[in-house]
């Protein structure tokens, strides 16, 4: 492994805009890499080489002319599939979007080309976000650099893959209701899904609007909150994004990385432990919360009673906002179009587009939403998974009285093997039990590496009230400052 | 959605429902339903005409096109 592949984004981008190595040079390195480990890892569904180059160019040229470069100029970047970019191939990891080119750039895909941030390519993920695993991908799995034949976790599995890999020193997921926290963890990185409304949504292919959200990923702590800080911010293409300025998060990261907590009140949730979570994961959550209180913070116990009923209100609320987003895959202005014979209705050829353009999970959640929607259960379903999301909301405001984070693990479980729960969908569900309740309160959270179990990476996610991302960073960078280097340096070679 | 699909799906999409029915659990009846993690207020921009992207830019990526337009399969029975 090239040595420029071996350093974090922060210290890339500070080597070229000193002039001890070039853009190009550093993309070069990048390339070489996913040539020679992605046919075994398959993070990529598309790598844009000749992109890459030429924004990398752009970089040093800049440089050259003595222009001012942001803080990630010419550090390469994995983009998930599910965010638009004009003219390279965007799927959301479906058939039903193969081979479409986008005619523009999501507000993050245009906010990291501005930054000169280098895009390597698209990264493999569940078909539109839908999963745990990477494993409903239209297209190949993704395997996990740690172990291959176990998941990279997902749905954005390809671009926690690809930086655990050092294929690229950053990726973008999106997190719906766990899909960068617990890939992250899974895959030893960081990632961070910001407060609902601090990224912009414009230009990401919806999946449940209400919760959808994009963040970074990296090795560090520090890393992640520097790509936090290019994307985030009010759009007004994005009639939710919340005209407020990013939260400091790189300030955080630097200030955690002095590992002093003291002052800072840590809640450990109850209801996020205990039975159905793996002794390695809770082994490792409690040495760093143990950490944490050795760093200074006030550690203590709240209870959110409500949380229990996350997974129920989650899996109806996603699945009915996706049985209204996905019906725009029609067959008619762009994707798939299958049986259009001049005989068959309009009626008929959306039907056949559907069926061989969207997958099995795709499908059993349009049938769930649907049902949760219909006039006599909606009220029973939608309605009450509704009311639930405010009693979690609720829950959160009353910890956050008492605490200024509340941590958990990020999953249950590690990683687990390839087609060990794909028949079986509730299996695969209960993988987002830590990380649901701050998808449905809109909170922002983040997962940091906490140790191994079983040779497997364990994450431990923070969660922070709205806006306050900083403080995720601030926690996660003193126990990553302490464990003192990045979790991924143990990874075996691949 | 095939035949053999419906099979799989039935008994799926049983366990599922019932599972997420445990919502029905929670005493909320006097409980506001949270539809969006922030407020939400109805957003405007002035009425004015700004960039689009090109007629031919969008068709580009359509799946089928006539006459400048975006074709679609029959939309009348015969009879119509």
């Amino acid at each position: 492994m090239s040595e420029l592949t071996y350093l974090g984004a922060a210290e890339i981008a500070v080597a070229i805009a000193a002039g001890d190595v070039s853009a190009e040079e550093v993309t070069r390195a990048h390339l070489d890499r996913i040539e020679q480990v992605d046919g075994m890892v398959r993070a990529f569904l598309h790598v844009d080489t000749d992109g890459a180059l030429d924004a990398a160019r752009r970089v040093d040229a800049d440089r050259a002319a003595g222009r001012d470069l942001g803080p990630l100029a010419g550090v390469p970047l994995a983009m998930k599939d599910v965010v638009v970019t004009q003219g390279l191939p965007t799927t959301a990891g479906s058939k039903i979007l193969e081979g479409w080119i986008p005619p523009y750039d999501a507000t993050i895909t245009r906010k990291i080309k501005d930054a000169g941030i280098v895009m390597l390519g698209k990264t493999n993920m569940d078909e539109f976000a839908m999963g745990s695993s990477t494993e409903n991908s239209a297209f190949h799995p993704t395997h996990n650099p740690w172990d291959l034949d176990r998941i990279p976790g997902g749905s954005s599995g390809g671009s926690s893959a690809a930086v655990s890999a050092f294929e690229a020193a950053l990726g973008i997921g999106t997190d719906t209701g766990g899909s960068i926290r617990q890939p992250a963890a899974v895959t030893g990185i960081v990632g961070h899904k910001p407060t609902y409304g601090g990224v912009s949504r414009y230009g990401l292919i919806a999946f449940s609007s209400s919760l959808d959200q994009a963040g970074p990923f990296g090795r560090t702590v520090l890393d992640a909150a520097l790509l936090h800080e290019v994307i985030g911010g009010h759009d007004p293409l994005d009639s939710t994004s919340i005209p407020q300025p990013v939260p400091p998060v790189a300030a955080a990261a630097r200030d955690g990385a002095r590992a002093d907590l003291t002052g800072v009140r840590v809640a450990v949730v109850r209801e996020l432990g205990g039975e159905g979570y793996q002794p390695g994961v809770l082994a490792a959550f409690q040495e760093a919360v143990s950490t944490l209180r050795a760093l200074g913070a006030t550690v203590l116990e709240v209870s959110c009673p409500h949380f229990d009923y996350a997974l129920a209100a989650y899996y109806l609320i996603a699945p009915s906002e996706c049985s209204s987003n996905l019906a725009r895959f029609d067959g008619v202005r762009y994707g798939l179009r299958v049986g259009d014979d001049g005989v068959r209705s309009l009626e008929d050829v959306m039907s056949l587009t559907r069926e061989a353009g969207f997958g099995p999970e795709v499908k059993r959640r349009i049938m769930i939403g649907t049902y949760a929607l219909s006039s006599g259960y909606y009220d029973a379903y939608y309605g009450q998974a509704q009311k639930v999301r405010t009693l979690i909301s609720r829950d959160f405001a009353a910890a956050f009285e008492q605490a200024d984070v509340l941590v958990s693990p990020s999953s249950p479980f590690v990683a687990f093997g390839i087609g060990e729960r794909i028949d079986d969908p509730m299996a695969m569900y209960v993988n987002d039990l830590c990380t649901l309740p701050a998808s449905l309160a809109g909170t922002p959270a983040i997962s940091v590496p906490c140790g191994l179990s079983e040779g497997l990476p364990v994450g431990l996610q923070v969660m922070a009230p709205a806006l306050a991302d900083d403080r995720c960073y601030r926690v996660a960078a003193a126990l990553e400052a302490d464990h003192g280097h990045p979790l991924t340096e143990e990874a075996p070679a691949l | 959605m095939t035949e053999q699909e419906l099979d799989v799906f039935a008994g799926q999409l049983d366990v599922i429902l019932g599972s997420v029915a445990r919502v029905g659990e929670v005493a909320a009846a006097d409980i506001e339903p949270t539809t969006h993690a922030v407020p939400l207020r109805n957003v405007l921009r002035p009425d004015e005409v700004g960039p689009c992207l090109d007629r031919s830019v969008v068709l580009a990526q359509a799946p089928a096109v006539e006459d400048n337009r975006f074709r679609v399969p029959r939309i009348l029975d015969d009879e119509q």
